[in-house]
């Protein structure tokens, strides 16, 4: 297990980011989260078409990524296959330096992201962070 | 109808890449519902409007995307339909028109066209984890490379384009949301075939506009 710091000096907790079609699901993930594993993972959420009709935004998952941004990287959660495929487009179009530390995980979402952050916060790296999400994907 | 832009390489100026893109986004806008339709028998039931979405971004920065030579006019309309798309196939045409913008020089002769389109393709199949022969936009853009690379005229590019579609109706998908219905995929046209069509079919007329 690796930790890296932050400028602070405290351990840098990796980031979870949840994408859904639908922006009440991600809330509601993000809100399960929140509530089972508490506020001390970077967390963020977005579902939802350029329009906010159901779908998902490459420019929304580039901003979440950016909210959830921690020197430990970042691990993605996604519904289905249009916001996975969005989710490749927008961590290409990171800053290179960031697009090394993001993932995009092969989990199912809620349980996923449950996992995920639960990891994040007993201070799992990157890796450790993804290896027990997809724990839960079927095989 | 003519040959493409010939085997002599012609830089396109801003008119043509105005009457190119501007001959896309029309097409796609103007059968945002019947591609639509095609996606609610199989898909998630948004492809016409996600691609009207993303086309009409191109439409209301066109002057700006035909102002820049053609490799970064495909690039900036590609961002377009990346940001403003909203599904999957934001991302696939996305990367087909950046990878042509990166690959195309900015006076393409028809070896150049076929090499760009190639690569294009290639970067599509690993965005989308797709081969041809999985129902989708691929089963009509590699025929319709293979018949760039051939030499073919506008309007045989144009029918081979239309049989291709039309050859995804009888196809079992295999990747992608119809590929969740597995047989009942089967006896429907693929959505992103078609668009690939319509867009085959606006930029032959454009091409044809040009000589």
């Amino acid at each position: 297990m690796s930790l890296a710091k932050t400028s602070a000096g405290t351990p840098a907790r990796v980031g979870i980011v949840i994408v859904s079609h639908s922006p009440d699901v991600a809330r509601g993930t993000a809100d399960m989260v929140r509530q089972m594993v508490g506020t001390e993972v970077p967390l963020a959420w977005c579902g939802g078409n350029p329009d906010g009709g159901l779908g998902t935004s490459v420019e929304k998952i580039i901003a979440a990524i950016d909210a959830a941004w921690s020197e430990a990287g970042v691990a993605i959660l996604v519904d289905l296959g249009g916001a996975e495929t969005n989710s490749e487009m927008a961590i290409e179009l990171l800053p290179e330096e960031r697009q090394e530390r993001t993932v995009l995980v092969n989990a199912p979402l809620v349980e996923g992201a449950i996992m995920a952050a639960t990891e994040a916060w007993g201070g799992g790296s990157l890796d450790d962070v993804r290896r027990t999400a997809e724990e839960l994907a079927p095989r | 109808m003519t040959d493409l832009p010939g085997h002599m390489a012609v830089a396109l100026g801003a008119d043509d890449i105005e009457t190119l893109f501007g001959a896309m986004a029309r097409t796609i806008i103007a059968h945002a519902e019947e591609l639509t339709a095609l996606d609610q028998a199989i898909g998630d039931g948004d492809h016409g409007v996600n691609m009207k979405r993303g086309f009409e971004a191109v439409t209301a920065n066109l002057p700006a995307i035909a102002a820049k030579p053609l490799p970064e006019a495909l690039k900036a309309a590609g961002m377009e339909l990346v940001m403003k798309v909203g599904g999957a196939s934001g991302p696939l045409y996305g990367t087909l028109l950046m990878t042509l913008g990166k690959t195309l020089p900015a006076a393409p002769g028809r070896g150049d066209v076929a090499a760009a389109l190639a690569a294009a393709i290639d970067a599509v199949k690993a965005r989308g984890k797709s081969e041809t022969g999985q129902k989708t936009m691929l089963d009509v853009l590699a025929p319709v490379q293979a018949a760039v690379a051939r030499g073919e005229d506008l309007a045989t590019i144009r029918a081979i384009a239309a049989e291709a579609a039309a050859a995804t109706v009888p196809m079992r998908a295999t990747r992608g949301r119809a590929s969740f219905l597995g047989e009942r995929s089967v006896g429907h046209m693929d959505p992103g075939a078609r668009s690939s069509q319509l867009l085959v079919e606006a930029v032959c007329d454009a091409i044809g506009d040009f000589a």
